[in-house]
């Protein structure tokens, strides 16, 4: 994906001096490993500042909430879908975008390559042809096959190509089919359990969370103005890390992105504690597709189901 | 000052017989990253970990804290009347294995906590209960900045114990009246060998060699506050990226600011002190409904200026951050507080220029 970045340039550059956007929004080089910025570019000196690699793993869609400007953005398939349901969901109108598409192979899981790595990882570098990825830092090096550093909603992904776009930077990449990879295995593990397992799971999955919103402010569909956290009339949790509150928190933040999410990753990705979000929002995305055959942001003309209704939905599971 | 040798294997018995004088407290593994913890007997500190994930500020300032409580049932004698809780418990506690930078951000937090006209009755009795056994830090992160944030991997100043790894054993620096009423009942007493100072000094410039990220903090005095306030260049690109989470503010040694909420649990009252965060919209959010913050950038701006401008004019003893390099490696969207440092030191109001350092 690094050979993207030229082309997303020249792209770019096009698009400001033919005055068809007002900005274009993608990524420039962090300062430490495994993360970039995500940054606006209004002039040519800024553009030359986009980077492209398997380090842009935020959701792009959460920079054009409510703005008014005419914009470039690039979008993997997911960040596409955001883009989508944002368009359903009036947050943005399609005509003031043009979605630069990135056919998408996957961005790298910063939790696991540090978990991996014998210290601070101060290198980190990709090759695109043997498909490998080299961790480094004082005294170490470790090579492992990129599928084994792939963030785990991406490895799972059937959605790699943006489905909204205006141009491609690429040609499309080959989608990995569900016969392939099993989206819901890891829900399905979950699911297995006994009671009192999930009850440990989930008690074991939240016990490091501190409550910094990371996971919610990272998340395209999160722009309430006032989340039902921070209200006090009525105050619907409270704002202590008392474990009830932390998990009324995440639950109801989980239902409100059902039928929305596209699986992204930006929650976990963007964590400091490494809590993988996703056990709650994946087991809603699985529902919403095995019982209305939806699946997020795949349409910018239909609504989410639980957003809609209909004398036909199915009912089988209202018992 | 006074220093003795601990060998390693003393230093793990001292450890078991601190626990009848002590709360220990010491890094443990959560998961794949290190905690500070209340350690249980048997229950050894990990010494060679990177520094925690979180800093250990939470040990004497929680992140959720009841500090007063009442009972809402009308036949009670403290019914809707607000006291301090009967189980506030400060007993002697002990941290070991803290790095410096942690240590060193203490005094910072306590300007917030202690000053003329207020005293606050928890931190400073959570602080003044506990002893501080740090580690000299021979192995900083890529984004630590120490030395130039008025820290160092060996700043041996807020300790009450330094420690320095020297092989098979700890050269450990008796620092303060706490620090030897603890190796007294630890039975640390042996002496060292000629030549322990040299050593220690020898492995300080070796640790401080291998920081090589920096800020540059000279001229931040200097600055106009209005001209930092208004410079778009600082912060339009900054506040662009910043989602406005916590992890800096909550990560941050230094991060002192508080929200107090009141909570009913069935027919008890609770009066609790949570860390706030400069990032969240509800920081200094009016009962009028305004916020002078009530943007992004206004936020972002805030913290900045906070740690860097305001703190730096109103007590003139540096900035307050100790250079710990959390918020550098846990931002999700890499606003990296070295380059924001450098630009508001180098900000030239006259061209709105300022120096873009690569980290």
């Amino acid at each position: 994906m690094k050979s993207y970045t030229e082309k997303i340039k020249e792209i770019s550059k096009g698009l400001l001096e033919e005055g068809k956007v007002d900005m274009v929004i993608g990524y420039r080089k962090g300062s430490v490993p495994l993360m970039h910025q995500p940054f606006f570019a209004q002039n040519q000196q800024e553009i030359d500042e986009f980077v492209w690699d398997s380090n842009c793993g935020l959701n792009l869609a959460n920079y054009v909430t409510d703005r008014q400007e005419k914009i470039g953005i690039l979008a993997t398939g997911c960040n596409s879908r955001n883009i989508a349901t944002h368009i359903v969901e009036g947050k943005i109108k399609r005509e003031q975008l043009y979605i630069i598409g990135i056919p998408c192979k996957g961005m790298l899981d910063r939790h696991k390559l540090a978990a991996m790595a014998d210290g601070p990882i101060t290198t980190v570098e990709e090759d695109e042809e043997k498909g490998t990825v080299t961790i480094s830092g004082d005294g170490f090096s470790e090579t492992v096959d990129k599928t084994e550093a792939l963030q785990q909603n991406c490895s799972i992904c059937v959605h790699r190509n943006p489905v909204i776009y205006d141009e491609l930077v690429a040609d499309e990449v080959k989608e990995q089919t569900r016969d392939e990879v099993d989206p819901y295995a890891g829900v399905k593990e979950i699911e297995a359990m006994s009671p009192e397992e999930k009850w440990a799971h989930f008690d074991d999955l939240l016990s490091a969370c501190i409550r910094c919103y990371a996971c919610r402010n990272a998340c395209p569909l999160c722009y309430c103005p006032l989340c039902f956290v921070d209200e006090s009339k009525p105050q619907w949790v409270g704002k202590s890390i008392d474990p009830t509150d932390v998990r009324t928190f995440h639950f109801l933040r989980a239902y409100h992105c059902a039928g929305r999410c596209t699986d992204c990753g930006a929650c976990v990705r963007a964590c400091p504690v490494g809590i993988n979000v996703r056990d709650f929002t994946k087991k809603l995305e699985k529902d919403c597709f095995e019982l209305y055959g939806w699946e997020a942001g795949m349409s910018t003309e239909q609504r989410p189901p639980l957003d809609t209704y209909k004398p036909d939905d199915p009912e089988e599971f209202i018992k | 000052m006074k220093v003795i040798k601990i060998d390693k294997n003393e230093w793990a018995d001292g450890v078991e017989k601190l626990h009848d004088n002590y709360r220990l407290i010491g890094a443990v593994r959560e998961k794949s990253y290190h905690i500070f913890a209340t350690l249980k007997p048997g229950q050894k500190p990990e010494m060679e970990y990177v520094n925690s994930r979180i800093s250990p500020k939470y040990v004497i300032y929680p992140q959720s804290e009841i500090i007063l409580e009442c009972s809402m049932d009308e036949n009670d004698e403290d019914y809707k009347v607000y006291h301090e809780p009967g189980d506030k418990n400060y007993e002697e506690k002990a941290v070991l294995g803290v790095r410096p930078c942690d240590a060193d951000s203490l005094p910072l937090v306590r300007r917030n906590f202690d000053t003329d006209e207020y005293k606050d009755p928890y931190w400073l009795q959570a602080f003044e209960t506990t002893t501080l056994v740090g580690l000299a830090c021979d192995a900083p992160c890529p984004s630590c900045f120490c030395t130039s944030a008025g820290s160092g991997p060996y700043n041996d100043q807020n300790l009450d114990i330094m420690l320095v790894d020297n092989g098979d054993h700890y050269l450990a620096e008796i620092l303060t009246d706490k620090g030897e009423k603890l190796a007294g009942a630890a039975g640390w007493d042996k002496d060292t060998e000629q030549g322990a100072e040299d050593s220690i000094e020898k492995r300080k410039t070796g640790a401080e060699s291998k920081i090589t990220s920096k800020v540059n903090t000279d001229n931040l005095a200097n600055q106009s506050l209005l001209d930092l306030y208004d410079a778009t260049i600082i912060w339009e690109k900054a506040a662009f990226a910043c989602i406005n989470c916590g992890t800096c503010t909550y990560a941050c040694p230094t991060c002192w600011c508080f929200d107090v909420q009141d909570e009913v649990h069935g027919r008890q009252s609770y009066r609790i002190r949570n860390w706030d965060s400069c990032m969240y919209p509800l920081f200094t959010h009016h009962a009028s409904g305004h916020n002078p913050r009530g943007t992004k950038l206004d936020r972002l701006r805030q913290r900045f200026m906070h740690k860097l401008k305001y703190y730096v004019d109103k007590y003139e003893d540096g900035i307050q951050c100790t250079g710990c390099g959390r918020c550098v490696s846990l931002c999700p969207v890499n606003i990296d507080i070295r380059r924001i440092c450098n630009m508001m030191n180098s900000y030239d109001p006259e061209s709105c220029t300022c120096e873009v350092t690569a980290s």
